[in-house]
């Protein structure tokens, strides 16, 4: 298939099986999945049906047993300099302040570390004043709030998230919600979010994949145009999709 | 690291619990703090003691260089790579029960009687506490955190620089003290052989001329030697490692 002008990422038929000494187990079925520039698109499904493994994939962290993924219409085998993502477990590195965490890409990447940037990256997801702190000084919300400064100040095309506030508790979590979306409205990056929570998957998906039984694939797709406006969760529209990504979920179990 | 009252309470209870054994035992068998005190004042001022407390500290400072230029970088590797953790583990779990002392003449065959010998007896001793130490702090690193360096555009060099190396450091460190002790011991029995320097031939001498104050300086000066070692790899890592202080 070959790339639109728009388009993002695509899985063509991607497909992982991790080998083990009992033989290849399979974690992901064949999956296509594509994203325009600037779409968001959430993924939901069963625990252990492939989500996380795709997402990784699609990170370039993990190859895929069968299938390619291709970025702006060329191959993708490695970390892409314009693919940020963002983990559960916020990937910080305890041994480095918020400030030197949030740095560290643009160190990395050999770019110029602008004071400036990071005080209003900082200041953007609302930690303007936690830059000399470590991250195990901070709460859940707080660290996957550094985790996405680290991930933003990147300036990404594409920003995955792989179940980015699972363990933090309701009303963090729909303000970090609220942030990602607004992070979205400003930028107008691609986003693709893994997660187990169906309002999350609302808030943020235009497009929300439904994923089949382990090992899973891409079954059904719900559209979601209102995804990331402001005070969306607070409409009748929100919890209608929400019922209706349900539903689609308990029909492929 | 120990508060600074909390030693002040140790050694106090260290000198009344000593003096007590003293007065028990009697002088010609345990001699009383303030005796061996006074010896040591009165050894201070000698040169010879200096060069006695000279030597073993380089013998400990040197054995320390050589393992862990050889232990670090060697656990770092075995610990990064399935790989060579594959060929090497098994070796490890081999000779890693193996009381290195009782290698003391092996090595001293192989090294000589000279100060390599000595110095590679301590090495061995500290060489395999750190490799064990480092590659497993390696081995530990989450996939997470590589997931998190890569996505970010690292390179296997500044995983290494950004991810293994800090996170390895603390256990370096507790490896280096819990070492300290041993190596301390370690020290008294290469020295006595084939030296006329350092504080195990200092308290083997004492004991031969029956200078019992003299044979409590020695093991006094050895005790300190490996206090003040700890210690230094205490503030070590609370400069360097602030973040596991948290």
């Amino acid at each position: 298939m070959s790339a639109s002008f728009h388009e993002l990422i695509r899985c063509n038929g991607v497909g992982k099986a991790y080998p083990t000494e009992a033989g290849p187990v399979p974690a992901l079925g064949a999956t296509d999945l594509a994203l325009e520039e600037g779409e968001t698109v959430a993924l939901v499904g069963p625990s252990g049906c492939g989500k996380s493994t795709l997402l990784l994939i699609m990170a370039g962290l993990e190859r895929p047993s069968v299938g390619g993924v291709e970025f702006k219409g060329t191959p993708l085998a490695r970390p892409h300099r314009e693919i940020a993502l963002v983990l559960q477990d916020y990937g910080l590195f305890p041994w480095k302040t918020v400030r030197r965490n949030v740095e560290l890409g643009l160190k990395i990447r050999r770019e110029h570390v602008e004071s400036q940037r990071v005080d209003s990256m900082l200041a953007e997801l609302d930690i303007g004043d936690k830059g000399h702190v470590y991250p195990q000084q901070l709460s859940g919300g707080q660290k996957q709030r550094v985790a996405l400064a680290r991930a933003l100040i990147l300036k990404p095309s594409l920003l995955l998230l792989d179940e980015p506030f699972a363990a933090i508790d309701a009303l963090t979590r729909e303000r970090l919600q609220d942030l990602v979306a607004e992070a979205w409205r400003r930028r107008r990056f691609g986003l693709v979010v893994v997660t187990h929570n169906l309002q999350e998957a609302v808030m943020l998906g235009r497009r929300i994949c439904v994923m089949g039984n382990v090992p899973g694939e891409i079954l059904d797709t719900v559209e979601n145009p209102r995804a990331c406006a402001p005070d969306y969760r607070r409409t009748d529209e929100f919890y209608e999709v929400c019922r209706a990504v349900r539903c689609r979920l308990e029909q492929n179990l | 690291m120990t508060s600074g009252r909390g030693y002040l309470w140790g050694v106090l209870l260290l000198l009344a619990v000593w003096q007590a054994g003293a007065w028990w035992a009697g002088g010609a068998v345990l001699a009383g703090p303030a005796e061996v005190a006074g010896k040591l004042a009165s050894e201070a001022r000698t040169e010879r003691f200096w060069m006695h407390v000279g030597m073993s500290t380089l013998r400990v400072l040197a054995a320390l260089a050589v393992s862990f230029a050889a232990a670090v970088p060697l656990g770092l590797l075995i610990g990064s790579s399935r790989r060579v953790d594959r060929l090497a583990g098994p070796l490890i779990y081999l000779t890693y029960p193996v009381p290195k002392i009782v290698l003391l003449p092996l090595v001293l065959l192989v090294f000589g009687l000279g100060e390599i010998g000595k110095i590679a007896m301590l090495a061995i001793i500290l060489f395999f506490q750190l490799l064990i130490t480092t590659r497993d702090a390696a081995r530990g690193v989450s996939r997470s955190a590589r997931y998190s360096l890569y996505s970010l555009g690292g390179t296997r060099w500044d995983l290494f620089v950004h991810v293994i190396w800090p996170s390895v450091l603390p256990g370096i460190f507790t490896a280096l003290r819990i070492a300290t002790g041993t190596v301390v011991a370690v020290l008294f029995f290469v020295e006595s052989i084939g030296t006329r320097y350092g504080m195990g031939f200092y308290i083997l001498d004492s004991w031969g001329r029956a200078d019992i104050p003299q044979i409590y300086v020695g093991m006094v000066v050895l005790a300190l030697l490996g206090a003040i070692l700890y210690e230094t790899f205490d503030i070590m890592e609370r400069v360097f490692c602030r973040w596991s202080q948290l």
